[in-house]
């Protein structure tokens, strides 16, 4: 926005608007830059290190491409592969659940913004008021559901729970009820278009940026939800890698001396499998930034 | 309810209504088509669950009516209240320096005119956000390390030698409200950024005409405006740190043990689930903790006013 623009070289006059208060204001910038930085920037120097050089060298000394090698393959070595395992069951929940909620959220959000139905009120409140409840709160009293009904221990007993995205809902919900000109959809309908080749054709095209961020969030929550598939996944086949590094932080000897086991991992190896385990958020997270920000304003701002 | 343009009320979708004018059979059958998947997901997976966990905190394991009896075991128990302790201590700790800092930054940033420096900070206080959950836990166990950690020097300057040094019980509300803040604040900093773009930039430029500084502008014009943001942080942050639960989870873990495994209500109802095998008991504590989540989140659909329904 062009909202600071605006300089009028006459008027500061406030207290600490001189520049020692902007020597304040740097000073507090860059603290929280070094905050915010310097454990992402370590923790990618951590993963090429030999477990001696992350003790004994310069903590932002990089390590070698041999050590990377030697860390990669000591965590895929664990427990026959393992980790190949998590991180497919990472993908397979994270985009099934992606999947699951564009095709539930898209097309409701876009029905109770546009058309008028019985219990539509009521569906909107119950997905206010359930989007705010912190996604930890229901996880037991869907484990307790879902045991009852015998699926745990199944990817359904997380792919399913994670595709109940009421946030989502309420995305295109606030983008169909502001942005899309109902006279286009009117015209449309006059045009001889049926209700669900007005929303393939005409509402969907249109919304193409919403499915977006609804699917970047939804895919960023599940391929993060940690306590989900903890709860609903004994086994740890199903784990996904989020669930995983438990089990590598378990053998971490540095961390728990009483795992002396044959399996054991060092600190660098740790720190490249958390590296793996946010790869894809990352990557994801770096080319969508701008995008982001737009959509994480939306709504509460356009009033 | 169904067909009647009830809203008089200037609210996000202030237009004019399609449907209340033509109610078309067709188009509302439609509408069921439309919502029937997210309906049932949330039937599934919003509604029964809350209401099966309410049953179960009202039986006894064999089924029969237990009135209060769940509640008053697990508020009874000697685990209880320290791990409402825990928690509130950590939410005190958390909510005070998220409001604070997190205004304060993007006030911060908000003043800055080179636009490639502000969303580079946006960028970098953005990024901890990726590192959610277990990820980020682990990190900060690195970083608790004095052995290992990047800012070793500052743990040892601060007297902490060794990992143990560093997670002693007295410590982990203020670790766990770092972690916290870590990965969570740069999402509020953008939100909040995005809030004082919208503030009009006429009420800036006649204060300053009017002779104030930046500070007086921030404390005077832009703190007032984005109230209702704090607040809406505010209780979403603490509706979300009460169920607390991976970072004393992992931390645990790591620590053999010197921090427990109850130390959270969360864990607690873990606990009770999964090792007692008393899933009533877990219901109980799973129910108050929704209903605390409940409470807040209600409260600001009701007051609020940032989610105009109708």
């Amino acid at each position: 926005m062009t909202t600071r623009q605006i300089n009028h070289p006459g008027t500061r006059r406030g207290s600490v608007s001189g520049w020692s208060g902007r020597a304040i204001a740097a000073v507090v910038l860059l603290i929280f830059v070094l905050f915010f930085g310097i454990p992402i920037v370590w923790l990618l120097l951590a993963s090429t290190k030999s477990a001696r050089g992350l003790i004994v060298d310069n903590p932002f000394a990089p390590g070698s491409l041999d050590g990377l090698a030697a860390n990669w393959d000591s965590l895929f070595g664990f427990g026959d592969g393992e980790v190949t395992t998590w991180v497919a069951n990472s993908a397979l929940y994270a985009v099934g659940a992606l999947l699951i909620t564009l095709v539930a959220s898209i097309p409701a959000g876009y029905a109770m913004a546009l058309t008028r139905f019985r219990f539509r009120r009521l569906l909107l409140i119950l997905t206010l008021v359930v989007m705010l409840i912190p996604n930890t709160a229901l996880v037991l009293p869907i484990f307790l559901e879902l045991n009852t009904v015998g699926l745990i221990g199944s990817p359904l007993s997380v792919i399913l729970p994670m595709s109940f995205f009421p946030f989502g809902v309420y995305l295109t919900y606030i983008y169909f009820s502001t942005s899309i000109p109902r006279d286009l959809l009117a015209a449309a309908r006059v045009d001889g278009c049926r209700e669900l080749q007005v929303f393939t054709r005409i509402a969907l095209p249109l919304a193409a940026p919403i499915v977006a961020l609804v699917a970047f969030f939804s895919f960023v929550q599940s391929w993060n939800n940690f306590f989900l598939p903890f709860v609903m996944l004994p086994s740890s086949d199903g784990y996904p890698i989020q669930v995983g590094l438990t089990s590598l932080l378990a053998s971490t000897p540095a961390f728990n001396p009483s795992s002396a086991g044959t399996q054991s991992i060092q600190l660098p190896t740790l720190a490249l499998a958390t590296v793996i385990s946010v790869l894809p958020v990352l990557i994801v997270f770096l080319f969508s930034q701008r995008f982001l920000v737009a959509g994480m304003t939306a709504g509460g701002t356009k009033e | 309810m169904t067909a009647v343009d009830q809203s008089t009320r200037p609210a996000v979708v202030a237009r004019r209504r399609p449907g209340g004018a033509r109610p078309g059979g067709g188009r509302s059958a439609m509408s069921y088509g439309f919502v029937a998947l997210y309906a049932a997901l949330t039937v599934a997976f919003g509604i029964l669950p809350t209401l099966y966990a309410v049953y179960l905190a009202f039986t006894t394991g064999e089924g029969g009516f237990a009135g209060l009896d769940n509640f008053t075991k697990v508020i009874g128990d000697f685990r209880f209240l320290p791990a409402v302790g825990h928690v509130a201590f950590y939410l005190v700790i958390w909510l005070v320096s998220l409001v604070v800092l997190v205004t304060l930054l993007a006030i911060v940033v908000h003043t800055i005119r080179w636009r490639w420096l502000s969303s580079s900070l946006r960028l970098i206080f953005y990024l901890p956000g990726a590192l959610a959950g277990a990820s980020s836990v682990l990190l900060w166990l690195f970083v608790l390390d004095p052995t290992a950690s990047p800012v070793g020097g500052l743990l040892r300057f601060l007297g902490l030698d060794s990992f143990v040094q560093v997670i002693v019980p007295g410590n982990l509300p203020p670790i766990f409200a770092i972690i916290a803040f870590w990965t969570g604040a740069g999402g509020w900093i953008v939100i909040m950024y995005g809030a004082l773009n919208n503030i009009s930039p006429d009420v800036i430029e006649a204060a300053r005409i009017d002779g104030a500084g930046t500070v007086q502008i921030a404390w005077h014009i832009q703190l007032p405006l984005l109230r209702k943001w704090i607040s809406y942080m505010g209780i979403m942050s603490l509706a979300a740190g009460t169920q607390l639960f991976v970072e004393p989870q992992l931390l645990s873990q790591a620590s053999n043990a010197v921090v427990p495994n109850d130390y959270s209500l969360n864990q607690l109802a873990y606990q009770y689930a999964f090792q007692q095998n008393d899933f009533n008991g877990a219901a109980a504590i799973s129910l108050l903790l929704l209903v605390i989540a409940l409470v807040l989140s209600a409260f600001f659909v009701m007051r609020g006013g940032l989610f105009e329904t109708d």
